[in-house]
C-alpha cells in the first residue's frame, strides 16, 4: 500500500509539472461575433434531416453573419408549437401542413405569426422500391394494385396486401384511401420513420415487395429512387370529409412560423427567417452531406454557404 | 423439510384446477368458431370515441401559466442549470464549465472511495475516462447532471414517503397502487402532458425522469422499514424510546442497507430514461441516440447507447459499494488518507479550472469513431447472414402461435373474453383475482381500446412466456454458478440501460417491421430482470438444504426442481411479475417498430393534436393490462402456496 502511494505522489508532481507547462483556460477567446444586437435565438429543429439541413444553414448563417448565440433544440413538430407560447421556441422553419395546429397557436392562443414559405415543396404518397418500378411498369397506376396485392402479403397483413404506414407525427388517410377505392390491402402501422427507411432498404436489397407512405423531399432518396404510385388526383376540396377521401394528398408548401415574441423583438435573427428560402435540390444537397458523407451540420452548411453566396447575402437584404 | 410437505399439498391440488382450466378454454375456442366476428368492438386508426374527443378538448384546462407548476418548474430548473454549469457546459463567462473533466474524475472517484473502497474508484476513474475517450464527455456530463438532479429530487420525495408508507399499514397499501400505476403508465403517455405544465427542456425533463425513478425509492424504503424484526422496536419502546428516537437509533439504521439499494434502484431507473427524455429536449447522451437513429446509424448511437451502459455500470457498482461498506468510525489512519485524497482532489480541480489540457477532453485519441465503425460492420455482417433465417423464424412463430392466439382474443365478442378471463382468475387466484380482472376488464371496454388491447395482450402474453422461459433457464444457471453469474452480470446490466431505440434498428432488419420484432425487442429487454431475480432466489435457497437432497442422492436436475425451484418460489413469482411489467413498458418501443395496437396509438397521441385523448386512454390501458395481469398472477400464487404477499418493485438486487 505505501508504494501505491509513493507512485501516486510521484504521479501527482509529474502531472503537476506537465500540466503548468499547458496553455491557460480563456487566453484564446474568440473574439465576439458582428457586433449586432441579436442575442439569443431559439431554433426548434425537428427530427428528419431535411429539417436539419434548413437549421444549419439557418444557424450558420445567423452565428457568422449576425453574432447571434443560437440554441438548437431537438423537438417534435407538436412540441415545438407549444414553445412558441412559452418563448422556449423563436422559430420553426419548415412546416408540414398542421392546420390544426395554425388554427390554435396562431388564431387563437395568438402567440406564433406566419413568416412565409420555406420554398421547399412537399409530397406525400405511396412508393414503391425502385426495383419493382421497373419490373412491374403498371405498378404505379393504383388501378393495378389490386392485381399486385398477393405479393404484397406478409405475416402482419391477414391475407390482404401489406400497405406499410409511418411516422405517427403525420395525419395520414391512408385507412379511408384503401376503403373508399376498394383496394384488397390492409394499412400496417411501422410506427416510425426509422422503420419505414430500413424497410425500404431491405426490400431494395432482397427484392422483397413493399407498398409504403413516404415523403419528399427525404435525405434517404438520395440512397434510393423511391418511385411514386400515383392516386387519383387531388382536386381543392376533395379531401374535405375525412372518411370519404378518395384521392391523392395535396402538395404541401412548407412554410415557416415564429413566435409572436421573436417577431416583435427587432431582432436581426427574424428577419432572416423570414427571407430565407431555397429549393428542394440546396435542401437535399445539404441533407445528403450530413446522413451520406456525415459531415457536422456545421459544415455541412459552411461548405453550402461558400457556393452560394449570392443567395446567402439576398437573405440578409445584403444584395 | 416444509418445502416437501407444501409440495405435496401443490400435487393434491393442482390437476382438479388445470382440469377446470382446461376445459374453459375447449370452452372458450368452441365459442369462438360460433361467434366469431361479433362485438369485436373495432375501431380505425385515425377513429375515435366521445371519450377521447373529450379528453383531447380538455387537455387545456390545467396546464402552463398556473403560479404552482411556474414556482416548480423554476425551482427545478434552476438546479439543473446550475449542476450542468458545474460540469457540463460553458458558464459563468468561461468557454468551459467550472470543473473540467480532470476535477470531475478526482471528485466522482474520491467519492467512490469513502463512500464505497478504493476498487469502485479506480473503476470511476476508468468509466469517466472511457466516456471521454468516447469522445462523448460533453453530452455525458449533461446526461450526469440531469440524472443527479432528477435522483437528488426523487429522494427527497421519495424516502420520506417510503418511511411513512413503512410506518403505516393503510398509506402503504395507497403508495402500493400509486407506485404500480406509476410504473406501468408508459412515460410516453405522461411526456406531452408534462410539457404542458412545466414547458420543454431539462426542467420537464428532470420532473419527467423524477416520476419514473421515485418509485422504486419508495417502495424499498417502505419494504426496508417493514422488515426490521418487531423485537428491536419494541426492545426500543421498552426502554422508553419515543417514536421519532425509535425512527432515528432503530428503524432508519437498520434498514440502512436495503434504502441504499432502493437508492441504486432509481438511480438505474433514470438512467434508463434518459433517450425518452431526449424528446422533450433534455440534454446528453439521449439526443445523440435520437440523432443517430434519424440515419439509421446504428455505430453512433450505439457508441452513445455505450457511454450510457458504462455511467450505469459505475454509479451502480459504487452504490452497491456505499450499501455494503460497513456502519463504523472512520479509523485514524483512514481519516488522514481521506484528507490527504481531499487535498489531491483540490489540486486537480485547480488544474481543471486553470489549464486548457484538463478542462476540456482531449480529442487526440477518439475510440467512439472507432467503436462505432465496427458496430456497423458487424451489424451489417450478422443482418446479412441471418436475415433470411430470421425472416423464416417470424413467419412461422407469427403464423403458428401469433396469429391464432390474437384471432381467438381479437375475434371473440368482448363479452366472452371478458367471462373466460373473470372464470380463469377465479379458478386460479379465488375472489381475490376475478374481482379486479372483471373491474379492468370493464374499464378497458371503457376506453373504447378493446380491440387494440386484445392485439397488445396476445403479444404481450407471448413475449412474458418467452421471457420467464429464457429468464429461468439463465437464472438457475447463474444461481448454482458463481463464475457464470461474474460473467453474465455485466451483460445483464448493458441489457438493461442499454436504450433499446440503438438495437431497434438492427431488429428491424432482422425481422422487418412486425409484432415481432415488438416481441423479440421485449424479450431483450425484460429478461435480465428476470434472470437476476431468480438467480438470487437460487443463491438464497439454505446451503443445508440443497446438501440434504444431494446427500440422499438426488440427481442435479431433481435438485433443481424439487428443491431449488419449490424454495425459490416467492423470487420466481416476483421474477414472472417483473418480467411482465418490463415487457409492458416496452408497449410503446414496440409500437415504434410495427406492433400497431396500443403502442402505436400512445406514440401517436404523443404526436398529433387530435389523437391526444386516444393515446391518454391507450396508455391507461396498458396500465390496466398491467394491474389486471399483476393482480391475477399475485392472487394464483397466494393461493397456491401460502406465503406473504410478494413484495415487489422493480427491484432487482442480489
Amino acid at each position: 500500500v505505501k508504494k501505491l502511494r509513493y507512485a501516486g505522489v510521484l504521479t501527482a508532481v509529474a502531472l503537476a509539472l506537465a500540466g503548468c507547462g499547458g496553455e491557460k483556460v480563456g487566453s484564446d477567446e474568440p473574439a465576439a461575433g458582428g457586433g449586432k444586437d441579436c442575442g439569443t435565438f431559439n431554433l426548434a429543429v425537428n427530427p428528419w434531416v431535411g429539417y436539419e439541413a434548413n437549421a444549419a444553414v439557418v444557424s450558420y448563417v445567423a452565428t457568422k453573419d449576425l453574432g447571434c448565440k443560437v440554441v438548437k433544440k431537438e423537438l417534435k413538430e407538436e412540441i415545438s408549437w407549444q414553445g412558441f407560447g412559452t418563448g422556449e421556441v423563436d422559430a420553426v422553419l419548415e412546416n408540414w401542413g398542421h392546420e390544426d395546429l395554425k388554427k390554435k397557436y396562431i388564431e387563437t392562443d395568438k402567440v406564433a405569426v406566419a413568416a412565409g414559405s420555406t420554398g421547399v415543396k412537399g409530397v406525400i404518397g405511396w412508393y414503391v422500391p425502385p426495383w419493382m418500378a421497373e419490373k412491374y411498369p403498371d405498378i404505379t397506376d393504383w388501378k393495378n394494385l389490386n392485381k399486385y396485392a398477393a405479393q404484397f402479403k406478409t405475416s402482419e397483413s391477414g391475407g390482404k396486401g401489406q400497405l406499410l404506414d409511418g411516422d405517427p407525427s403525420y395525419v395520414t388517410n391512408d385507412e379511408a384511401l384503401v376503403k373508399n377505392l376498394n383496394l384488397n390491402y390492409k394499412v400496417v402501422q411501422s410506427g416510425s420513420e426509422t422503420a419505414l427507411i430500413q424497410a425500404f432498404r431491405d426490400a431494395e436489397k432482397n427484392k422483397r415487395p413493399l407498398l409504403a407512405y413516404f415523403y419528399e423531399p427525404q435525405w434517404f432518396f438520395n440512397e434510393l429512387k423511391l418511385v411514386k404510385v400515383n392516386l387519383p388526383e387531388y382536386t381543392a376540396g376533395c379531401d374535405a370529409d375525412p372518411a370519404k377521401i378518395a384521392c391523392d394528398y395535396p402538395p404541401y408548401d412548407l412554410d415557416k412560423v415564429v413566435s409572436k415574441k421573436f417577431a416583435d423583438s427587432g431582432s436581426p435573427a427574424y428577419d432572416l427567417v423570414k427571407n430565407f428560402q431555397w429549393t428542394n435540390e440546396d435542401q437535399n444537397a445539404v441533407a445528403r452531406m450530413i446522413a451520406v458523407d456525415k459531415l457536422t451540420p456545421d459544415q455541412a452548411a459552411e461548405k453550402w454557404v461558400k457556393d452560394n453566396q449570392p443567395k446567402v447575402d439576398s437573405w440578409l437584404g445584403k444584395s | 423439510m416444509a418445502a416437501v410437505t407444501s409440495d405435496a399439498e401443490v400435487e393434491v391440488r393442482r390437476p382438479r384446477r388445470s382440469v377446470v382450466v382446461g376445459v374453459l378454454l375447449v370452452v372458450w375456442v368452441a365459442a369462438y368458431f360460433v361467434l366469431r366476428g361479433v362485438d369485436t368492438l373495432v375501431l380505425g386508426g385515425q377513429e375515435t370515441t366521445p371519450l377521447h374527443r373529450w379528453l383531447t378538448e380538455h387537455r387545456d384546462d390545467v396546464g402552463q401559466g398556473n403560479a404552482v407548476f411556474d414556482a416548480i418548474r423554476f425551482v427545478v430548473d434552476q438546479f439543473v442549470v446550475l449542476l450542468q454549469n458545474v460540469i457540463a457546459q460553458p458558464s459563468f463567462d468561461r468557454p468551459v464549465p467550472v470543473i473540467g473533466w480532470l476535477g470531475v474524475v478526482a471528485i466522482s472517484a474520491y467519492c467512490a472511495w469513502a463512500f464505497g473502497n478504493w476498487k469502485v474508484a479506480v473503476l470511476t476513474a476508468a468509466g469517466l475516462g472511457f466516456v471521454g475517450l468516447q469522445g462523448l464527455w460533453q453530452e455525458s456530463m449533461d446526461t450526469l447532471a440531469l440524472t443527479i438532479a432528477a435522483v437528488l429530487l426523487s429522494l427527497l420525495i421519495a424516502i420520506p414517503l417510503g418511511i411513512w408508507a413503512g410506518l403505516s399499514n393503510r398509506a402503504f397499501r395507497v403508495a402500493t397502487l400509486v407506485l404500480d400505476l406509476m410504473q406501468t403508465l408508459p412515460t410516453f403517455v405522461y411526456l406531452a402532458p408534462l410539457t404542458l405544465f412545466f414547458a420543454i427542456g431539462p426542467a420537464a425533463a428532470t420532473i419527467a425522469t423524477l416520476i419514473y425513478a421515485a418509485p422504486p425509492a419508495v417502495r424499498l424504503t417502505a419494504h426496508a422499514i417493514r422488515s426490521v424484526p418487531s423485537e428491536s422496536v419494541e426492545a426500543a419502546r421498552s426502554l422508553g424510546s419515543t417514536g421519532g428516537q425509535t425512527l432515528l437509533k432503530v428503524l432508519l439504521p437498520m434498514s440502512r442497507s436495503t434504502v441504499v439499494v432502493g437508492i441504486n434502484q432509481t438511480i438505474m431507473a433514470a438512467l434508463s430514461m434518459v433517450t425518452v427524455a431526449a424528446l422533450i429536449d433534455a440534454p446528453g447522451l439521449g439526443q445523440t441516440v435520437l440523432k443517430a437513429l434519424q440515419t439509421l446509424d446504428v455505430g453512433v448511437a450505439f457508441n452513445a447507447g455505450l457511454a450510457i451502459v458504462v455511467i450505469a455500470i459505475v454509479l451502480d457498482r459504487v452504490t452497491t459499494a456505499a450499501g455494503d461498506r460497513p456502519w463504523r468510525t472512520a479509523s485514524v489512519r483512514r481519516k488522514v488518507l481521506l484528507g490527504a485524497g481531499g487535498v489531491g482532489v483540490l489540486i486537480a480541480v485547480w488544474f481543471s479550472r486553470t489549464y486548457v489540457w484538463a478542462a476540456e477532453f482531449p480529442t487526440d485519441v477518439n475510440i467512439g469513431s472507432r467503436i462505432a465503425k465496427v458496430v456497423a460492420d458487424v451489424t451489417l455482417w450478422v443482418q446479412d447472414t441471418f436475415g433470411g433465417f430470421t425472416y423464416g423464424l417470424r413467419d412461422v412463430v407469427t403464423e403458428g402461435v401469433l396469429n391464432p392466439f390474437q384471432a381467438l382474443l381479437t375475434g371473440s365478442p368482448w363479452w366472452l373474453v371478458s367471462v373466460v378471463v373473470v372464470a380463469l382468475a377465479a379458478v386460479l387466484g379465488g375472489w381475490r383475482g376475478a374481482a379486479p380482472a372483471a373491474v379492468c376488464l370493464a374499464l378497458l371496454v371503457a376506453t373504447g381500446l378493446w380491440q387494440d388491447s386484445m392485439v397488445t395482450l396476445a403479444s404481450t402474453l407471448l413475449a412474458t412466456v418467452v421471457v420467464v422461459a429464457v429468464g429461468l433457464a439463465l437464472g438457475v444457471w447463474a444461481g448454482r454458478n458463481r463464475r457464470v453469474d461474474a460473467w453474465i452480470r455485466p451483460v445483464l446490466d448493458a441489457g438493461q440501460t442499454m436504450p433499446p431505440f440503438v438495437y431497434l434498428v438492427p431488429f428491424l432488419a432482422l425481422f422487418g417491421t412486425s409484432r415481432f420484432t415488438a416481441i423479440a425487442a421485449a424479450v431483450v429487454f425484460a429478461v435480465p430482470v428476470t434472470t437476476k431475480i431468480v438467480a438470487d432466489g437460487i443463491r438464497a435457497v439454505p446451503v443445508a438444504t440443497v446438501e440434504a437432497a444431494n446427500s440422499v442422492g438426488s440427481s442435479t436436475w431433481q435438485v433443481i426442481s424439487k428443491v431449488q425451484l419449490p424454495v425459490a418460489r416467492r423470487a420466481i413469482t416476483l421474477a414472472v411479475n417483473q418480467g411482465l411489467i418490463y415487457v409492458l413498458s416496452m408497449v410503446v418501443v414496440g409500437g415504434l417498430v410495427g406492433a400497431g395496437a396500443l403502442g402505436y396509438d400512445v406514440a401517436a397521441g404523443f404526436a398529433q393534436s387530435e389523437l391526444y385523448g386516444k393515446g391518454l386512454a391507450a396508455g391507461l390501458a396498458i396500465v390496466l393490462l398491467g394491474v389486471l395481469l399483476d393482480r391475477v398472477t399475485q392472487a394464483a400464487s397466494r393461493r397456491t402456496q401460502d406465503f406473504p404477499q410478494a413484495f415487489h418493485s422493480r427491484g432487482d438486487k442480489r
